[in-house]
C-alpha cells in the first residue's frame, strides 16, 4: 500500500513537474496567415504587418514573444495615429482659411481628397460638426485642438489601430496560434503527459487511504504538516495559486501552452478549440472530482458528507462545465443554470442580456431562470434548509473549498476581530454589487453611461478587476494554504452575504447543540471552516445561528461527544439554549 | 467588595469565575501553576495528535479575562491560612481573600509499584503531562500503558498517530468492565484490538524496571512477562489533587469535604470539581465524581452562592459521553456494570458490531433507569425528560426516533431495535416505525 502512495505522489509530481515545464518551453513564430486570421480586419493586419519586424521570427519564449507583440500594437497605433490624426499644420490651416465664423467646408480643402483625407474629413465631422458657424473668438482654438485630440483618443486606435480590449484579446489568440514546439506539436500527449499523469498519481496517493484504519475522524497530524499548517510546503502551494490566478485573470496570453494542452477536451465538448477560461474550469472540474474522491473516503463514515460531496461534483462537472459546453454546441447562448447574481455579477451586463433575450424561448427562459433562482430559490429554499442548500451542496466556489480546499478548513480566523471584518466586508461587497448591477441597468434601459456623475462601465470594470478576479480568483482560492478554504465565501462574496441575511433572520436551520454534553475542546471551532466560533455556543448549551454558516457539517463529524448536529426545524426556540443538565441552575440568555 | 479568589483555572474554578462576573462586581483572582490561561483539559489529547494547536484547545481569547476583570495570576500555592484569610505562594507571595474557592482538580493514581517514578514513566492528566509525554515518546519503540480506564485509551490512540506500537495492561477481563456492561465492554473491546492496540486482559503491573541512566527499560507484568519499552503511560485513575492542603486544618477525606452548598468546614472557604467531596450527595450519584460536567456545573452553583443567593448544588441526572478511537459513548441516566435486582436490561447491536444501545429499566414498573449509546448520538434533553417522566421502557422504544441525534442521511436504527424488543417481549409488543421510501433506497 504504502508503495502504492509513494509511487502516486511520484507520478504526481512528474506530471506537475511537466506541466510547469511546460509554461517556459514553447517558440513562437508569427506568420502573416496569423495575423489576418485573428485580426480579421484586413487594413489593421497589414498596418501591424508594417510596422513589426516579427514575421517570420522565432521567438524562443513567451516573455520575449508577448513583449514584442505588445511593442507592435503600440508601434502600429503610433504610426496609424500619425498617419489619421489632424496635424498641427493642419489645424493653422484651417484656421488660416476662416475669418469671423468657421465654416465646416473648408476642411475639405485643408485635408484633400486621398483616402486619409477624406477619413480626416468625416472624423472632423463627426467630432466637431458642433463647431459649424460658431464665431472665431479667443476660445476657438482650444476648440479645435480638443477635436483633433478626441480623434485620436477615441476613434483612430478603435477604427484603424488596436484599442486595449482588442489588443488583450488579439495577445492571447495570437500567441496561441503562434506557437510551436513538443505541446503545440502534440496536445493530446502532453495532456496526458500532465493532467491525465497527475489525476492517476493523485488517486493512488488518495484512494489506499481507505486502508488506514476503520472509518472515523482522521484529522492526525494536521497540525504537524508543512502543507496544512502554512509550512513551506502551504506557503509554496499559495504561491503557485496565487500567480496562477493572477496569469489567468490578468496576463492568460503567458500560459497559452496549458490551453493547448486541453484543445482536444474543448473540441470534443464544443467544436471549438479551448480559451484561458475553458483550461480554468477544466482544471477547477478535475480538482472537485479528485480531491472530491479523497473528501468521500476522508468522511466515509459520514452519509451526509458524501450525499454532499457527490452533490458538488455532480453539479460543477454537469452545470459548469459540460451543460455550457454543449448548449454552444447547439448555437445557444452560454449558460451555467446554478450560478447566481449577485456572485455572477455579470449577469445582467448589456451583452449578456442582450445574448439571451436575442436567442429565442430558451434564452428568454435562461433569463427567468436566472432572475428566479435569487429572487424566489433563495428566500423559499434558505427558509427550509439555511444557506446550504447553495453553499455547501450547488455553489461552484463552495465545491472548490469543499474538496480541493478541505485540507486547509482548519486555518480560518476564529477570532472575534475577525468576525468583526467579515461583516463589515462581506456586506459591503453585497452593497458595491447592488449598486454597480442598478448602474448597469440603468445605463441598458436609458442608454446613458453616466448615472450620478459617474461612468457605470468604469464601475462594472473595477467591480470585475477587484472584486470579481481578484478577490474571489486571487485571494478566494489562493490564499486556501494561508487563510483557509473559505476565504472568499466568508469575507467576499455577496450572494453569501444575501442567503446569510435570510439564514439569520427567516430561517429553520440552524445547529442544534445538545444539552450539557461539550467539553469545550474546541474541535468543532477549530475545523469550521467559515471562522465561526462553535465551541462559544455549545458550551453554554446554546444552538449556533449565524448568517456566515455554510452548513457544511464538519463541526458535527468532529465532535467526539455527539453533541452538535445541523436541523431543520420549527422557528421557535431557534435561538434558545434548552438544557445544561444542570437542575440547580438555569441558563440566563 | 468582595475579593473573591479561586484557587484553579479548570472548568470548575473558570467557570466559578464567569458566573461570579455575571452576577456581582467583586474582584475576581484566577491562579493557576500550570497555564496562563484556561484550557480544555479534555482536549489535551488532539495536541499530541496534531488536530489542534495549544491555542484552539483555550476557549476563550486572551483579551477575555481583562474585559471581564478577571484577573489571572501564575503561580503555586503553598499554604492557606483560613484565620487570617491568607494565601502563601511557593516564592514567598501572598494573597488576601474574602472568599475562596478550591478548585484544584486532580493528580494521577500511583500505587506504589516498583519503578513508578522512574524517567518516561507519566500519567496524562495536565499540560506538563503533555509536554513530558511529547519530549519521552520521540523515537521510541513501544510504549506500554497500565489501566483500563478512558485517559489509557485516550493515551494509546494518541501513540498511534506518531507509529508507536503500544501494549496496554488492562486488570480486568475486559476493556473498562468496572463501569460498563458485559456487552459493551465486549464491543470497545473488539475496536481496541481493530486498531491493532497489543491489549492484555487479565494483566496488571508488576515492576517498571530501569536501565543504567534511571530510564524506563521494561515492564514486568502480573504473568511474569517482561515486556521492553520506553515509555510507560499509568493511567488507573485520578485522585483529588489536595496532598498540599493535608495540613492547613481543612476537612479533607479523598477529597476536600463538602456540605451540599459546596462550603468546606472553614469559613468562606468553597471546593468546587474533581478535588470536591460531598458529604451528602445526591441519589444516585457518588461523592466525588471526576468528569467536566461536573465541574461546570459546581461553578454555575457557586456563581449564585458567593454573589448572594445562596444555591444548592444540584445536578440533574447523571449523563456523561466519551469517544473510544472512532466510537463515539454517550449515557443518560444509572447503567451500572452489573444489574442490581429490580433492573431489567434490553440491549441491541448492530450486525458489524460498532453500534449498540443498552437499556436499563425496573423489572416491576417498567420505568426507564438509564441508557447507554455507542455509536448512536441521542438527544440529552429528550432523555432528560423521558427519565424525569419515568416513561416506561415501552414508551421509550416506541418513540426512540424523537432521541436520536445522529446527523441526517444516518442510518436509522429504531425500527431494527423495536423488532428486536418486539422478539424478546412478544405479550407487550411496540409499535415499529415504518421506513420512509427515501431511507429504504439510501440504506
Amino acid at each position: 500500500m504504502k508503495i502504492i502512495k509513494t509511487l502516486g505522489l511520484a507520478l504526481f509530481i512528474i506530471g506537475f513537474g511537466i506541466f510547469i515545464g511546460s509554461f517556459f518551453t514553447a517558440n513562437y513564430t508569427l506568420t502573416e496567415s496569423i495575423l489576418q486570421e485573428k485580426v480579421g480586419t484586413p487594413d489593421k493586419a497589414s498596418a501591424f504587418i508594417a510596422n513589426t519586424n516579427m514575421i517570420g521570427k522565432e521567438y524562443s519564449s513567451n516573455f520575449s514573444f508577448i513583449s514584442a507583440l505588445a511593442e507592435s500594437f503600440e508601434k502600429t497605433n503610433r504610426s496609424q495615429l500619425s498617419k489619421y490624426g489632424i496635424s498641427d499644420e493642419e489645424i493653422q490651416n484651417i484656421l488660416s482659411l476662416n475669418q469671423g465664423t468657421f465654416a465646416i467646408a473648408t476642411i475639405d480643402q485643408v485635408f484633400g481628397n486621398s483616402e486619409r483625407g477624406q477619413y480626416k474629413s468625416a472624423a472632423f465631422r463627426e467630432y466637431g460638426g458642433w463647431l459649424d458657424g460658431r464665431e472665431i473668438d479667443d476660445s476657438f482654438k482650444k476648440y479645435i485642438n480638443k477635436v483633433a485630440s478626441d480623434i485620436k483618443k477615441y476613434k483612430i486606435t478603435n477604427d484603424k489601430g488596436f484599442d486595449k480590449y482588442s489588443a488583450k484579446a488579439l495577445k492571447f489568440s495570437v500567441t496561441k496560434a503562434a506557437s510551436g514546439g513538443p505541446v503545440a506539436a502534440s496536445p493530446g500527449l502532453f495532456l496526458f503527459l500532465t493532467f491525465i499523469v497527475c489525476i492517476i498519481g493523485a488517486f493512488m496517493y488518495i484512494v489506499p487511504k481507505i486502508n488506514d484504519g476503520p472509518p472515523g475522524i482522521k484529522n492526525n497530524n494536521i497540525f504537524f504538516s508543512a502543507m496544512k499548517n502554512v509550512g513551506w510546503l502551504g506557503i509554496m502551494t499559495g504561491t503557485f495559486l496565487i500567480a496562477f490566478y493572477v496569469f489567468l485573470y490578468f496576463f492568460p496570453e503567458y500560459m497559452t501552452n496549458w490551453v493547448i494542452m486541453v484543445d482536444p477536451v474543448s473540441m470534443m465538448l464544443s467544436g471549438n478549440g479551448a480559451g484561458h477560461f475553458f483550461l480554468y474550469g477544466f482544471i477547477y472540474t478535475v480538482s472537485i472530482l479528485v480531491m472530491g474522491v479523497r473528501m468521500i473516503i476522508k468522511y466515509r463514515h459520514s452519509k451526509y458528507q458524501i450525499f454532499r460531496t457527490i452533490s458538488v461534483m455532480f453539479f460543477q462537472t454537469a452545470f459548469a462545465f459540460i451543460i455550457p459546453e454543449i448548449l454552444i454546441r447547439l448555437n445557444q447562448p452560454y449558460f451555467d443554470f446554478k450560478n447566481m447574481w449577485p456572485l455572477d455579477y455579470d449577469f445582467f451586463f448589456d451583452n449578456e442580456l442582450d445574448t439571451l433575450i436575442n436567442s429565442g424561448g430558451l434564452g428568454i427562459f435562461m433569463l427567468g431562470w436566472g432572475i428566479a433562482l435569487f429572487l424566489i430559490g433563495v428566500p423559499v429554499f434558505v427558509y427550509f434548509f439555511g444557506k446550504r442548500w447553495y453553499c455547501s451542496w450547488v455553489c461552484g466556489c463552495g465545491g472548490l473549498a469543499e474538496t480541493l480546499g478541505d485540507p486547509y478548513r482548519q486555518l480560518s480566523d476564529k477570532s472575534v476581530k475577525a468576525w468583526k471584518i467579515e461583516r463589515y466586508l462581506i456586506h459591503a461587497v453585497l452593497v458595491f454589487a447592488v449598486v454597480m448591477t442598478a448602474g448597469v441597468l440603468y445605463s441598458y434601459w436609458t442608454e446613458s453611461d453616466v448615472l450620478l456623475g459617474v461612468n457605470t462601465k468604469d464601475v462594472r470594470s473595477v467591480y470585475g478587476a477587484w472584486i470579481g478576479a481578484g478577490f474571489a480568483g486571487v485571494i478566494g482560492t489562493g490564499f486556501y494554504p494561508l487563510m483557509g478554504n473559505r476565504t472568499w465565501c466568508r469575507f467576499g462574496c455577496p450572494l453569501a452575504a444575501y442567503l446569510g441575511i435570510v439564514q439569520r433572520f427567516k430561517s429553520r436551520f440552524r445547529i442544534t447543540t445538545n444539552g450539557g454534553q461539550c467539553i469545550s475542546c474546541g474541535n468543532c471551532s477549530t475545523y469550521c471552516e467559515m471562522g465561526i466560533d462553535v465551541r462559544w455556543y455549545a458550551q453554554r448549551g446554546q444552538n449556533i445561528v449565524r448568517s456566515s454558516c455554510v452548513g457544511c457539517g464538519v463541526c458535527s463529524a468532529v465532535c467526539p461527544r455527539g453533541v452538535l448536529n445541523l436541523e431543520n426545524k420549527d422557528e421557535d426556540g431557534r435561538f434558545q439554549a434548552l438544557l445544561i443538565g444542570n437542575d440547580g441552575v438555569s441558563i440566563q440568555k | 467588595m468582595d475579593h473573591i479568589v479561586i484557587i484553579g483555572n479548570g472548568i470548575a474554578g473558570i467557570t466559578t469565575a464567569r458566573h461570579v462576573r455575571k452576577n456581582s462586581n467583586s474582584k475576581i483572582t484566577v491562579i493557576s501553576g500550570e497555564t496562563d490561561h484556561f484550557f480544555s483539559r479534555t482536549a489535551l489529547m488532539y495536541i499530541y495528535m496534531g488536530h489542534m494547536k495549544f491555542e484552539n484547545t483555550k476557549p476563550y481569547e486572551d483579551w477575555f479575562w481583562k474585559k471581564n476583570r478577571i484577573d489571572l495570576k501564575k503561580g503555586w500555592v503553598k499554604n492557606i491560612s483560613y484565620d487570617s484569610k491568607e494565601l502563601e505562594f511557593e516564592n514567598g507571595e501572598k494573597l488576601n481573600y474574602d472568599k475562596l474557592v478550591l478548585a484544584t482538580g486532580s493528580v494521577s493514581n500511583k500505587f506504589g509499584w516498583p519503578g513508578q517514578d522512574l524517567e518516561g514513566v507519566r500519567g496524562l492528566y495536565s499540560y506538563q503531562d503533555l509536554e513530558y509525554m511529547e519530549s519521552y515518546t520521540k523515537n521510541i519503540e513501544r510504549a506500554v500503558i497500565i489501566g483500563g480506564g478512558l485517559i489509557g485509551i485516550e493515551m494509546a490512540e494518541m501513540l498511534l498517530t506518531r507509529n508507536i506500537p503500544v501494549t496496554f495492561l488492562v486488570r480486568e477481563g475486559l476493556f473498562w468492565n468496572n463501569v460498563l456492561p458485559k456487552e459493551e465492554a465486549t464491543l470497545i473491546t473488539n475496536h481496541v484490538k481493530e486498531h491493532h492496540v497489543d491489549l492484555k486482559l487479565n494483566t496488571e503491573l508488576k515492576e517498571i524496571k530501569s536501565d543504567a541512566n534511571g530510564r524506563v527499560k521494561s515492564v514486568i507484568t502480573s504473568t511474569g512477562e517482561e515486556i521492553p519499552c520506553q515509555f510507560v503511560g499509568l493511567t488507573p485513575g485520578v485522585r483529588p489533587n489536595v496532598d498540599f492542603l493535608r495540613d492547613s486544618g481543612i476537612e479533607i477525606n479523598r477529597g476536600l469535604v463538602a456540605d451540599e452548598y459546596l462550603q468546606t468546614n472553614k469559613p468562606d472557604v468553597y471546593a468546587a470539581g474533581d478535588c470536591c467531596e460531598l458529604k451528602t450527595p445526591p441519589a444516585g450519584r457518588r461523592p466525588i465524581e471526576a468528569v467536566w460536567y461536573v465541574g461546570r456545573m459546581m461553578g454555575e452553583t457557586l456563581g449564585r452562592t458567593l454573589t448572594g443567593t445562596k444555591t444548592k448544588y444540584q445536578p440533574g441526572l447523571w449523563f456523561n459521553s466519551a469517544k473510544f478511537f472512532d466510537i463515539e459513548y454517550q449515557t443518560y441516566g444509572t447503567v451500572l456494570s452489573k444489574l442490581r435486582d429490580h433492573e431489567n436490561q434490553f440491549y441491541w447491536e448492530s450486525e458489524d458490531g460498532k453500534k449498540c444501545v443498552k437499556f436499563v429499566f425496573d423489572k416491576s414498573s417498567n420505568t426507564i433507569l438509564g441508557v447507554n449509546n455507542f455509536g448512536i448520538r441521542m438527544r440529552h434533553e429528550v432523555w432528560d425528560k423521558w427519565l424525569k417522566e419515568k416513561r416506561t421502557i415501552n414508551y421509550v422504544i416506541e418513540n426512540l426516533d424523537e432521541a436520536n441525534f445522529d446527523p441526517e442521511f444516518f442510518k436509522k436504527h429504531d425500527s431494527e431495535i423495536q423488532e428486536k424488543f418486539n422478539k424478546e417481549n412478544p405479550k407487550n409488543p411496540v409499535k415499529v416505525r415504518q421506513r420512509g421510501l427515501f431511507e429504504k433506497i439510501f440504506s
